[in-house]
């Protein structure tokens, strides 16, 4: 299952998704929106995706995982539009016979989507916006 | 051939709006469509990275742009 998303992420949903019975591990990776960057008080997050881009993109990731790692079930959900502090912003979650492989895949699999897919974050503070990591 | 590209993120702020349309000769290369939009736009080189995505998906500098592509531009990605 790959998603992206305008609605609060449904974490038992997904873990329910990628439940199977030949699956001795299930790893959940939950990325949710901090309150600081640098020494500056973040307000909220606002995401945006180039949606039909960013599901293949993803997929692309997942099929990379699938060939180094046994996995049985993934979930792999973005959240778009406004997410606040503390909430979940991204949630990934693989079963795998074995634990290694879990806690393998789905470290990949977010490493991966925060280098390639097309997903924007921009940070809001109380007096000012700014577009995360667009200048060096 | 006139061509909509699209535009996310600080690249859609730098254009002044989500689309802009160039015009470009049938076949030219993916990297010499950015160096002119690079010109046409100079606050592009102030970026970390700047990409341009055809028919969804990322393409080598060599990739010849035909009538029909659709163009994205892709500033530095920062999901997750």
């Amino acid at each position: 299952m790959i998603e992206i998303t305008p609605h609060k992420i449904d974490i038992p949903r997904l873990i329910a998704h990628v439940s199977d019975d030949g699956a001795g591990a299930t790893d959940v990776f939950i990325g949710t929106t901090r309150n600081m960057t640098s020494d500056k008080m973040v307000v909220r997050l606002d995401f945006e995706a180039y949606e039909p881009m960013a599901i293949k993109e993803i997929q692309k990731i997942v099929d990379r995982a699938e060939a180094q790692w046994s996995i049985l079930k993934y979930a792999v959900v973005h959240r778009v539009g406004t997410v606040e502090i503390g909430e979940e912003a991204v949630v990934i979650a693989v079963s795998t016979p074995h634990r290694q492989a879990a806690f393998e895949a789905c470290k990949f699999i977010i490493d991966e989507l925060k280098k390639t897919v097309p997903i924007w974050k921009k940070e809001i503070f109380e007096d000012g916006e700014v577009w995360v990591a667009a200048h060096p | 051939m006139e061509l909509k590209v699209v535009a996310f993120g600080i690249a859609r702020d730098i254009i002044g709006g989500k689309e802009t349309v160039v015009d470009l000769p049938e076949g030219i290369a993916a990297g010499e469509a950015m160096i002119r939009l690079k010109a046409q736009f100079p606050a592009f080189n102030e970026l970390t990275s700047l990409q341009l995505a055809v028919n969804e998906a990322y393409v080598e500098p060599d990739y010849a742009i035909s009538r029909g592509d659709e163009l994205v531009l892709i500033p530095p990605v920062s999901g997750g």
